[in-house]
């Protein structure tokens, strides 16, 4: 199958009112998972430095394809959104490490970033478990509301 | 000069502050919530930030995302147009704080006009007239039948803690005096858990006449003349019109004189508006005090032919003003399109706007950030245009606002144009003579 092919197959999917599609031939591997919208983002409290924050869901997740008959995993996608407007931090502080890489395992509540304003530094926290996959934002850039900063896996 | 102003608003104001920016060479910062992501003055902005969802509370009201809007787009200085964060005392302190200027007035100068016992004292002790009335709480029922006879009847009671027209009384005379009072202590104590009241002389059917005032850093305060704003629906203003149909020269000198000592006694900085209530006898009291640009400046512009925001920029930015007082040259009028079915009690109507032709030509000014193919949002409020007639004389403005209200289309929405239109044939509002009652005799059918 081409890769169009397999777009288009996707793209089908995703109009149509399936929520779970699996496909194997000897070429490939294909499996879609359908997820519901993610739950409201909630208020960001300046005064305490811990806030929470939610993800948005993309309605179907991207896939890839091997041409080998290698076996593909469920996939979804989904994008931790800045709950406020202030400066992105990877880290508490200069000398300590970023708390999240790519490729970090985070649980629901594990702080990803920092995002600093009015002098005052929020510890964001994941409302979402998963696996670090992106990190949209660079360390020290400014960032508004609802701007996308990770990719997660689930 | 500032280099680059936040404009802590929304809507048609947003983009009044845009606009003189523009033109005066400082760069502009847009805020909004996910709400007015389409909006126009994000849109003109040289710069736009997302600060939150659509509710005011969390974005427009927001403090803490504002001064962080203004921290990563370097902005030294936020207007904050009108409503929202405009009169709020705390937002200017910190705006101070910050080290960025707040175009507006001054912490201690918002809280001392925002308090309404604070502000009328304040006016008094300049000579400014207030409406007559009791020093704080009347403890007893003789107590305030003295004082009425004092200030004379007709009087109005008024509860302490009240509001929404509750645990208020009008007594025109002594007989009446005592069941009234307890009428209003019951009622007040029912509603509010608190029974106590104070006393003013009740002025009936006045004008609601405001003047125009711009203070620097300096004490220099100016006036750039009246407003009338009488033709209200429940305390809400439909139109307003320079120079007042109720005013003589003499009378103009002494409220702007009056306006200008009141302002100066708390060294006032910025642009200002004293509103009175002027009765029939000729006689004008101090209301209130409001330390923001209003919404109606417009017409003063027209008038006096000044750019109100400008000199807000400029005083804010130190520079000192002559105080020269302003009169008014020509005629104008606004009317406050809003988007509602003035058919129906002025339900709102917000939707998408499918057409849009606004009026022109000649002494026509539209203030608005409307477009086709906008969508108001249901979560702020209704006005979608300000329509700014001027003119030679009332009678050629009233006609000048009919023929440009006939040529206005917005289609897929209801607004209040067609009510304008009837208001301006309206023998009454023609003739000039009316007063802040003047709604409640207006037929709103065959609209």
């Amino acid at each position: 199958m081409e890769n169009t092919e397999i777009q288009k197959l996707l793209d089908f999917i995703a109009q149509s009112t399936l929520d779970e599609v699996s496909i194997e031939t000897s070429e490939l591997k294909l499996s879609v998972k359908r997820y519901g919208v993610a739950p409201l983002v909630q208020q960001v409290v300046a005064a305490a430095p811990v806030a929470t924050l939610a993800p948005s869901a993309a309605p179907i997740a991207p896939v890839t394809a091997t041409p080998e008959s290698a076996p593909v995993v469920a996939l979804n996608r989904v994008t931790i959104k800045s709950p406020m407007i202030g400066t992105f931090y990877r880290s508490s502080s200069p000398d300590r490490p970023s708390l999240v890489e790519t490729g970090s395992d985070i649980t629901k509540g594990a702080p990803v970033c920092i995002i600093e304003a009015m002098k005052l530094f929020n510890e964001i926290e994941s409302e979402i478990s998963g696996r670090i996959v992106e990190v949209l934002v660079e360390n020290a850039t400014p960032v508004e509301f609802d701007q996308p900063l990770f990719v997660v896996e689930q | 000069m500032f280099k680059k102003i936040l404009i802590a608003n929304r809507g048609e104001i947003a983009l009044r502050i845009i606009r003189t920016c523009r033109e005066m060479g400082i760069k502009t910062v847009a805020v909004y919530s996910t709400a007015d992501r389409e909006s126009l003055h994000v849109k003109f902005a040289d710069e736009a930030v997302c600060i939150g969802p659509p509710p005011s509370r969390q974005s427009y009201l927001n403090i803490p995302a504002i001064i962080s809007a203004a921290e990563v787009t370097g902005a030294d200085a936020i207007h904050p147009g009108y409503g929202f964060l405009s009169e709020n005392a705390e937002f200017s302190r910190i705006c101070a704080e910050y080290g960025i200027k707040f175009i507006g007035a001054t912490a201690e100068q918002i809280n001392a006009m925002g308090d309404k016992a604070t502000a009328k004292a304040t006016m008094k002790n300049s000579g400014v007239p207030v409406i007559p009335g009791s020093e704080g709480l009347i403890d007893t029922v003789e107590e305030a039948k003295i004082l009425a006879k004092e200030i004379k009847y007709p009087v109005i009671i008024k509860a302490t803690a009240g509001g929404g027209g509750r645990g208020m009384r009008i007594i025109r005379n002594e007989d009446e005096f005592e069941k009234l009072w307890d009428d209003a202590k019951t009622e007040s104590a029912a509603a509010f858990a608190n029974d106590g009241l104070y006393m003013e002389k009740y002025v009936e059917e006045p004008r609601h006449i405001e003047i125009q005032i711009v203070g620097d850093q300096y004490g220099t305060v100016c006036h750039l003349s009246e407003r009338d704003c009488s033709i209200q629906r429940r305390h809400q203003k439909l139109c307003e019109e320079t120079p007042s149909p109720a005013l003589t020269p003499a009378l103009r000198e002494r409220m702007g004189t009056a306006a200008v000592k009141g302002a100066a006694a708390i060294k006032y900085e910025g642009a200002g508006t004293i509103e009175f209530l002027l009765d029939k006898n000729g006689d004008f009291y101090f209301m209130e005090m409001n330390t923001r640009i209003q919404v109606e400046h417009p017409i003063t512009e027209e008038v006096t032919n000044f750019d109100l925001i400008k000199e807000q920029i400029k005083v804010a930015a130190g520079i000192a003003i002559s105080g020269q007082n302003y009169f008014p040259k020509l005629f104008a009028l606004e009317c406050r399109i809003n988007a509602e079915d003035p058919s129906n009690n002025f339900r709102p109507s917000p939707g998408k706007i499918t057409n849009l032709h606004l009026p022109g030509g000649h002494g026509v000014r539209i203030d608005s950030h409307v477009y086709s193919g906008y969508t108001i949002p249901p979560n702020y409020d209704s006005m979608i245009a300000k329509v700014i007639v001027t003119g030679q004389s009332r009678e050629e403005v009233l006609l000048r606002m009919k023929r440009a209200l006939q040529e206005f289309v917005i289609e897929g929405i209801k607004t209040t144009i067609p009510f304008h239109i009837k208001l301006m044939d309206d023998e009454r509002f023609k003739s000039g003579n009316f007063t802040t009652a003047f709604m409640e005799g207006f037929d709103l059918s065959n609209l």
